[in-house]
């Protein structure tokens, strides 16, 4: 078992020494998903399945006056219908999932059904079980519900004033973290130029085209098994502290997954599905809809962001005085460490001689809002870009000299304290994308406008070092020579599962068709923690890289030891161990294994770095892992008549460390990148007075193949990563720069800068100073 | 399957339904009201199409019935009782293995999470069923009713635009290629 500490050069293997990792070589998931024999959450089907459906509260802020489940339950063919009263604990313990030490700081609860109180439109209330989706429909609509209306707040600004309404009984300040650094008022002194603005985020649906679901049953152990669409098979302890059973008598199966990206994060169908299962003794299934995905389920924090930059004539920054805004909506889920991702990063990836940052996320009554690719380091690079580029117009510098000049390299120390300990390509990263740019294209016709702009981000990999993070996995030889990994990880659409085989592959020279990763299993596969914050590649692959290092180091011992020859001279190469001037079968090698009772498996456990937990005041030592840097680059066009914008060329460059696979990589960036789009220009969950107005997918516009132009993928591989071989993680990067490359281009187009998300048509107007009058309405 | 007694949508009516799904005959007796998606994955047990949005926007439902594309979520089942039903998986060839269009999509990386694998491909087999050769930007604008959320949509672009010119070339598309994809 290795820590952080202990990782050897090793990791960094040499390009030219590397087998398979590198190589772009299709998913071994592909082929069945391209074949349509994939099975997801909702297509498992048992014999006498029953069906649940939640019934969500009508209204955002109200006293529950009366449940009646009569008429529901006289419906024929319902065997359910719950409420809270009925849950064994019916609280949802908001620390962090998956982990045995609780962070006091971020404590919070919920109901798993609120039984006298609704604090948002959709809040669940009750939980109906039926033999038939039609039956199930027709009670959950007959479930009666009265409430009585209470005041209600909707903006985190007016929640934080004396006299809100009250969300929670302990005050509607959920979480706030400060950062003071250096001398910030001799910052302001000294500075040449100071830039003033004020920036907002909008509430974005993860939008993944599988919405949540899964299917439970009870097993011959007497087992609740959960095979549900989910980022963290570890809720599994969630479920059983809910239904008061001991842990080991929960399971959570997370097949393929059909997108994550942070929503199936926190618990979805579980609480329930274990509740109706438990109840019944009878397989149940349960699928939320799309309506009630939108509906329902925690979305990205709106965030308003207010920057004050102070810089020096030629362009460095002195300093940056900073004031972050949230939007936690009605309960807390992940909002206080979003928040605390979102100070961490807020001054972006450039040396900051001095900060001062007040961030503050505040309860309302709107839907909640959680953990969300990008995870509070995204929305300020929409801030932090911005302020980059207007200090760079008032001192007439190329916005990527002003980058690269205050750029953050090695052994520069984050305002938090943190020191950067990897190599920063961040300037390579402007470089590679500036390059292959060439010349802004002219406009198409009159009216029009072209423009470019870049933005350059970091975003962390790996979670928060105060979480005590780990991740185990098992590699073993079969007789035949063929290998089996056994990993926890839930895949859940980034090619997590392969990445693996690809790493056990390399160390153990395995072909990768003789490789089988099971994973997900939190009951058969070694725990190996959430498929979240970009920390899979670095956690389950560094720990089935030290099982496959300790693997090969018991082979190659068995094998010298029955030769007489030292190990250090052999090799595993494919199908062979070689060495000495001769060579040895590899199933001729197990076999001798067997006879000396060395192991043909091993168990590798990864822990991640430690940092010392801070409240409030964030003076830390290391708080993340490490950083993955980039930079993005937009060319598009405005039709200055209507407003709307044609995104022309798109270029996404990021030091990914190494590429394990680099179809995988282009794949995370020319994805994450495109999601960053729909987010900059179309999508926002719209919700009034705590209404949720968005209904469907013919509400919630996500990029189609029309939107977007093709995502030009510039891979850079420093081979400074933390993870195997030197990778850095890559699922969330890419959706940080879009917004502010937008942003830019749309300043550069038209001489003024969008400063609310999304950059929809009527925005762009107000910045061509065109909108002639309010109540003029200019569709896309 | 079917609702017992009687159910607000259903009212406890069924229908006999015959399709023909990827060859295969199959009759269901189940509620009148079920639609194409849901006769399919419940009542025959074809998973392949997904329920994404199930107001005919997002595409992970499409299939082909008598050749053209449909958002099964938005049919009843009963509307198009005879038809000839394809869904992704009757894209493969008989043997199992992945068919023409299908490697292209393996070879070219254009599925991630593959939940909207199923209807963006039954799409591209519309689109190669359609005619001549078509440009990039073609060839999203028929896309466009299919949404994908992980890709980015330029690797299923290149596997449709790498699948029609197989086509153009050999009459036999992906053949070229056939070699390097590896079957299921």
């Amino acid at each position: 078992m290795t820590g952080h500490d202990g990782r050897t050069g090793i990791r960094t293997s040499k390009e030219d020494e590397l087998r398979v990792v590198r190589r772009p070589l299709p998913r071994h998931d592909q082929a069945e998903k391209i074949a349509g024999s994939t099975r997801y959450a909702a297509d498992l089907a048992l014999a006498h399945m029953l069906h649940a459906r939640l019934v969500r509260s009508a209204v955002p802020s109200a006293t529950i006056t009366k449940r009646d489940a009569a008429a529901a339950f006289a419906v024929p063919g319902v065997v359910a219908v719950l409420f809270g009263e009925d849950v064994p604990h019916n609280v949802i313990r908001v620390d962090v999932p998956g982990q045995a030490v609780e962070v006091a700081a971020l404590k919070a609860s919920m109901e798993v059904l609120a039984t006298d109180r609704v604090r948002f439109h959709g809040e669940p209330v009750a939980l109906v079980v039926a033999e038939t989706e039609d039956a199930l429909a027709e009670a959950c609509d007959l479930v009666e519900i009265d409430y009585a209306d209470l005041p209600a707040v909707f903006e985190p600004g007016e929640a934080l004033q004396d006299g809100a309404p009250a969300v929670h009984d302990q005050g509607n300040l959920l979480s706030e973290w400060n950062i003071d650094t250096g001398d910030i008022a001799a910052a302001f002194t000294n500075a040449a130029v100071v830039v003033e603005g004020t920036y907002q985020t909008q509430a974005v649906d993860h939008a993944y085209l599988e919405p949540e679901a899964g299917v439970g049953w009870v097993d011959d152990e007497g087992v609740l098994n959960l095979r549900v669409a989910t980022q963290v098979v570890e809720h599994y302890r969630d479920v059983a502290r809910i239904l008061g059973i001991p842990e080991a008598r929960v399971r959570v199966i997370a097949p393929y997954v059909g997108g994550g990206f942070g929503g199936k994060e926190d618990m979805t169908v579980e609480p329930y599905l274990a509740l109706a299962v438990w109840r019944t003794r009878h397989p149940v299934r349960m699928q939320w809809t799309r309506q009630e995905s939108l509906l329902a389920r925690p979305k990205r924090h709106r965030m308003r962001m207010r920057y004050r930059t102070a810089a020096r004539g030629d362009g460095t920054i002195l300093g940056q005085d900073i004031e972050i805004t949230a939007d936690a909506g009605a309960y807390a889920y992940l909002s206080a460490l979003v928040l605390l991702y979102a100070s961490v990063h807020a001054c972006g990836p450039y040396k900051t001689g001095a900060v001062r940052l007040r961030a503050r996320c505040a309860y309302t009554n709107n839907p909640p809002t959680s953990a969300f690719r990008g995870f509070g380091g995204m929305q300020v690079v929409f801030g932090y870009e911005s302020q980059m580029d207007l200090v760079a117009r008032r001192l007439g510098l190329p916005p990527a000299q002003i980058r690269k000049q205050n750029a953050l390299t090695r052994g520069d120390v984050l305002p938090v304290g943190q020191p950067i300990e990897t190599e920063v390509q961040l300037a390579a990263t402007i470089d590679a994308v500036m390059s292959r740019a060439g010349a802004k294209p002219p406009p198409s016709g009159p009216r029009k406008a072209t423009g470019r702009g870049i933005a350059s981000n970091m975003q962390s990999y790996g979670r928060l070092t105060w979480l005590n993070d780990s991740a185990a996995a098992w590699v073993g030889f079969q007789l035949d020579g063929s290998l089996s990994v056994r990993c926890g990880v839930p895949d859940i659409g980034g090619g997590q599962a392969s990445s693996l085989a690809q790493i056990a592959s390399e160390v153990l020279a395995v072909p990768m068709e003789a490789i089988t990763v099971h994973f997900g299993d939190s009951a058969l596969t070694p725990l190996a923690g959430t498929t979240t914050a970009t920390r899979q590649l670095l956690m389950s692959g560094n720990a089935v890289y030290e099982a496959s290092m300790q693997l090969r180091e018991q082979i190659l011992g068995a094998v010298g030891a029955e030769s007489g020859r030292p190990a250090g001279g052999l090799r595993l190469q494919p199908g062979r161990i070689a060495g000495h001037g001769t060579a040895v079968s590899l199933t001729d090698a197990l076999a001798t294994c067997r006879r000396a009772n060395v192991p043909i498996e091993a168990l590798g456990t990864f822990f991640g770095p430690k940092g010392t937990p801070a409240v409030r005041q964030l003076q830390a030592d290391r708080v993340f892992p490490d950083f993955t840097f980039g930079t993005h680059l937009c060319d598009l066009e405005v039709d200055l008549d209507t407003g709307q914008v044609t995104l022309l060329r798109y270029i996404a460059a990021h030091d990914v460390g190494r590429a394990i696979n680099p179809l995988s990589v282009a794949g995370q960036i020319s994805g994450g990148a495109v999601q960053g789009l729909g987010m900059a220009l179309l999508e926002e969950v719209v919700v009034e007075d705590g209404v949720n107005l968005t209904g469907g997918f013919f509400q919630y516009l996500i990029p189609t193949a029309t939107d977007v132009p093709d995502i030009e993928v510039v891979v850079l591989e420093s081979g400074e990563g933390m993870g195997p071989f030197g990778a850095r993680g890559i699922g969330e990067p890419p959706i940080g720069p879009p917004a502010a490359a937008v942003a830019s281009a749309i300043h550069d187009a038209l001489g003024s800068r969008p400063t609310v998300l999304p950059v929809t048509p009527e925005r762009v107007l107000e910045c061509a100073g065109a909108l002639t009058g309010p109540g003029q309405s200019v569709q896309s | 399957m079917t609702g017992r007694g009687s159910t607000a949508e259903g009212n406890g009516r069924t229908l006999a339904v015959h399709l023909t799904v990827n060859g295969r005959p199959i009759t269901r007796v189940a509620g009148a009201h079920l639609t194409l998606l849901r006769w399919l994955r419940d009542a025959a047990g074809v998973t392949d199409p997904k329920y994404g949005c199930g107001e005919g926007i997002c595409g992970s439902c499409t299939v082909l019935v008598d050749s053209a594309p449909v958002s099964s979520c938005l049919v009843l089942a009963a509307q198009v009782d005879g038809a000839e039903v394809v869904t992704a998986a009757g894209l493969c060839e008989p043997d199992g293995s992945l068919g023409p269009l299908q490697r292209a999509f393996h070879e070219r990386h254009a599925a991630q999470c593959g939940f909207c694998t199923p209807g963006m491909l039954v799409a591209a087999a519309a689109i190669l069923a359609g005619g001549p050769p078509r440009s990039r930007a073609e060839i999203r604008s028929e896309l466009h009713g299919n949404l994908c959320r992980c890709t980015g949509y330029g690797p299923i672009v290149d596997a449709v635009e790498a699948a029609l010119q197989d086509a153009r070339q050999g009459g036999q598309p992906g053949q070229a290629a056939a070699g390097e994809a590896g079957a299921p």
